[in-house]
């Protein structure tokens, strides 16, 4: 016990050495509690500049007719008409009802290949390291990227893709268009945002699965547990907190979508595949509406905060089983 | 002998600096920043601002943005405030905006001292680049480059003997550049889907592009010879009746039928560098696109020469043009304000003009466009000087850009995403626009 203790002071009295005098003299003079504070201030500040600030800013705008360019106007308190009109507003209602589906469908589909490639990939089977790097490839590449060369792939004359469904279904490749139709636009906007973050999804569903100790199947065997009922009585109980959290992730994103779908059609072809984040854009950087695009971000941010404190609660209660 | 070599250095060192700073005054001369749109007529204003470089001492520095991106960039910067942009060579539907947020110098005064006349410019290019409230004599800006939207088409494929008697048969008229919209369909249809020289082409690439301005600039080529008008009466923002006119709503079908029948497949996002890609790799017969970009098509190693063509936009009930082009102005946020008025002065002279037209701008001045060797100085010249003489402008009001996106959202809705009929888009238009006006307290 001795001998520990004379070690600690020996590396106090090294740490102590090491600390410059200046340094040493200005910390002993404060409390715990304030070198506490001086660590998280700056973070705290911060927080409060980039994030608290604009807020609180935005919400007084929602209540103006603030035009941001037209700084020679002065903005007039005018209540809640900004979010009277957001919300009687159809063109509004028509993007949240595109978000809505985008996100819907991107979930499924992400959930349902993004399970299953982590199934697979867990299999451990030959050169299954190789095949994890490439399945992860797509997630490594920027948005506005991925929305570039989808397009090309798209061209109904040279694209890959029209070329690839014409060789399966012996379909002309030039007789539809992927990101020009308004029937296919929004196909086409889900299966680039699969393609791209499907591998986020089945890296953490991996992670899930790997986390399952060997033992609680060995004991299911043992109890006679065909496949199928180990995989809905543990498997699925055991990953689905991790794949509740990527969801939740994925949807957060998807909701504020912005990039990938401006490069690929840029909310086109008229208007069908105009997510409220572009309409939000347009609204706030184009149209400079500022006051109203402000109510608007208002109403999504209440939206999205909602919905995930909800969800938050039904994943707490999901781990707590 | 070393001590006098050292006096000797001494003193030429003293003489270059005290040269250098009494001279003609190129070393302290200030930099002056140009903001323009990143395409072929801003290369030849490079070249010709060597010129102003040369003989004020100002070393020209140019800031150019695709024209995507331009009205985001430039106008952020205006409305930020921001000192980038000495002189800005902006849109001219930017000119209320600039006028009444403080972003443009006025500069009537200036062109009062220093004897710039405004009729020493096309009356049009006045009104719609320099002029707000539009025609009255307050100037923000020196015409700077006229434009127009206009076409061009593959003279070659035209003169196919196989092809003319075809038409003939077809049409009862030779095949030629069509001088109607309705001879506009009929020739592209001609040309859709046909095998030429071994390879499928379409038969003509317009403007369908959603994001900035592209659909509107296209439709309103179509809209403008059916007789569409912003309001009943000038000033007054009485827009029913006259956007939604049957004569209108018959210009947007024909821009729609346009769009159905004859553009290459996947046609839906499509502006200045699409029309191009498509006429120069051979794909369609005939191309819109805006007059700057014909001095470059028409030295085109694959489609210019003798194979290219140029026609002014075809009328209908009336002829017109959409206008393109732009003045230049001073930004009033500039610290260099004096600077960049002097390259306005040098810039509006008559043999500077020239060099700017011979160099592939579109001059505005009557010493160039009155010359009687004009018409004949380029294939485009005499299309251009009669596009100039029937233009037409979108709203140049403050809140350009929110009328602008309400239209490309209607038009886009209905032209490429088939979505109703080209009479609600207009009706809904109108709604839009009452909105946007209604907010300015115009009405």
């Amino acid at each position: 016990m001795a001998e520990t203790t004379s070690q600690i002071d020996r590396i106090a009295a090294r740490a102590a050495k090491a600390t410059p005098v200046a340094v040493a003299s200005r910390v002993r003079g404060l409390s715990d509690k304030a070198i506490a504070w001086l660590f998280i201030g700056p973070t705290i500040v911060l927080l409060l500049a980039i994030n608290i600030f604009p807020l609180i800013w935005t919400v007084y705008l929602s209540f103006t007719d603030y035009k941001a360019n037209r700084l020679t106007r002065p903005a007039e308190f005018i209540g809640l008409r900004n979010y009277e009109r957001v919300l009687t507003d159809s063109d509004i209602w028509h993007t949240l009802q595109v978000t809505a589906r985008f996100l819907c469908w991107t979930m499924a589909l992400q959930v349902i290949l993004g399970f299953g490639l982590a199934w697979l990939i867990n299999k451990q089977f030959k050169g299954h390291g190789f095949w994890t790097t490439v399945i992860l490839l797509p997630m490594m590449l920027s948005p506005a990227v991925v929305g570039n060369f989808w397009t090309f792939l798209y061209q109904p004359q040279i694209g890959l893709f029209n070329y690839a469904i014409s060789f399966f279904t012996g379909i002309p490749p030039s007789s539809f268009q992927m990101i020009g139709d308004v029937n296919l636009a929004p196909w086409a906007i889900v299966i680039v945002d699969t393609w791209m973050w499907t591998p986020y999804i089945m890296l953490i569903v991996l992670a899930g699965l790997r986390s399952i100790p060997d033992y609680i199947y060995e004991a299911a065997e043992v109890d006679r547990a065909s496949q199928w009922r180990q995989f809905w009585s543990i498997t699925v109980p055991m990953v689905l907190p991790f794949l509740m959290l990527a969801v939740l992730f994925r949807a957060i994103e998807n909701f504020k979508m912005f990039d990938l779908v401006v490069e690929l059609t840029s909310g086109g072809p008229g208007s069908v595949t105009e997510l409220a984040s572009i309409n939000l854009k347009r609204e706030a950087f184009e149209k400079w509406r500022t006051g109203y695009s402000s109510a608007f971000a208002i109403i999504l941010f209440v939206t999205v905060f909602g919905a995930a404190s909800i969800y938050v609660k039904a994943l707490n209660a999901v781990k707590q089983r | 002998m070393t001590k006098f070599m050292n006096y000797a250095l001494g003193a030429a060192a003293a003489a270059a600096i005290a040269g250098g700073a009494l001279g003609p005054g190129k070393a302290q001369a200030e930099d002056i920043t140009l903001c323009w749109a990143a395409w072929d007529p801003a290369n030849a204003l490079v070249e010709l601002s060597k010129e102003f470089e040369a003989e004020y001492g100002h070393n020209m520095k140019f800031e150019f943005v695709p024209w995507p991106n331009f009205a985001d960039r430039m106008l952020n910067e205006l409305n930020s405030g921001g000192k980038l942009c000495d002189l800005l060579i902006g849109d001219s539907q930017w000119i209320g905006g600039g006028a009444e947020n403080g972003h443009y110098v006025k500069l009537n005064d200036f062109f009062d001292q220093e004897g710039i006349s405004m009729d020493d410019f096309a009356p049009a290019t006045v009104y719609a680049y320099s002029t707000w409230p539009k025609g009255t004599p307050n100037y923000y800006a020196l015409p700077a480059m006229g434009d127009a939207n206009g076409w061009f088409y593959r003279k070659d494929w035209f003169s196919k003997p196989e092809l003319q008697a075809e038409f003939k048969e077809k049409h009862g008229r030779d095949l030629a550049p069509p001088k109607t919209w309705t001879e506009m369909k009929e020739v592209a249809e001609f040309f859709q889907g046909r095998e030429i020289d071994g390879k499928t082409v379409y038969g003509v690439s317009i403007f369908t592009e959603r994001g900035s301005e592209g659909i509107t600039m296209g439709a309103t080529s179509a809209l403008y010879p059916y007789n569409f008008k912003y309001e009943m009466t000038p000033g007054k923002y009485d827009m029913e009746g006259a956007v939604n006119s049957p004569d209108a709503v018959a210009g947007l079908e024909a821009y729609k039928d346009l769009y159905k029948c004859c553009t290459p497949p996947g046609y839906t996002d499509s502006y200045m560098q699409e029309s191009l890609d498509a006429f120069k790799s051979g794909q369609v017969a005939m191309a819109m696109n805006w007059f700057a970009f014909f001095p470059g098509l028409y030295k085109d190693p694959e489609v210019g020469g003798d194979k290219i063509g140029f026609f002014v936009n075809p009328g209908q009930l009336s002829e017109a043009s959409t206008l393109g082009g732009q003045g230049i102005s001073v930004v009033a946020y500039s610290d260099k304000k004096d600077e960049a008025l002097k390259y306005i002065k040098w810039f509006a002279q008559p043999d500077v003009q020239k060099k700017w037209w011979s160099l592939g701008g579109y001059s505005c001045h009557v010493a160039v466009l009155d010359d009687p060797s004009f018409p004949d100085s380029q294939p485009f010249a005499a299309d251009f000087l009669l596009a100039m003489g029937g233009v037409k402008d979108f709203w140049q009001e403050p809140a350009y850009a929110e009328l602008l996106l309400a239209m490309q959202k209607r038009l886009h809705d209905y032209v490429v995403a088939d979505q109703g009929t080209a009479k609600e888009a207009l009706d809904k238009l109108i709604e839009d626009w009452t909105e946007v006006f209604e907010d300015e307290g115009k009405l």
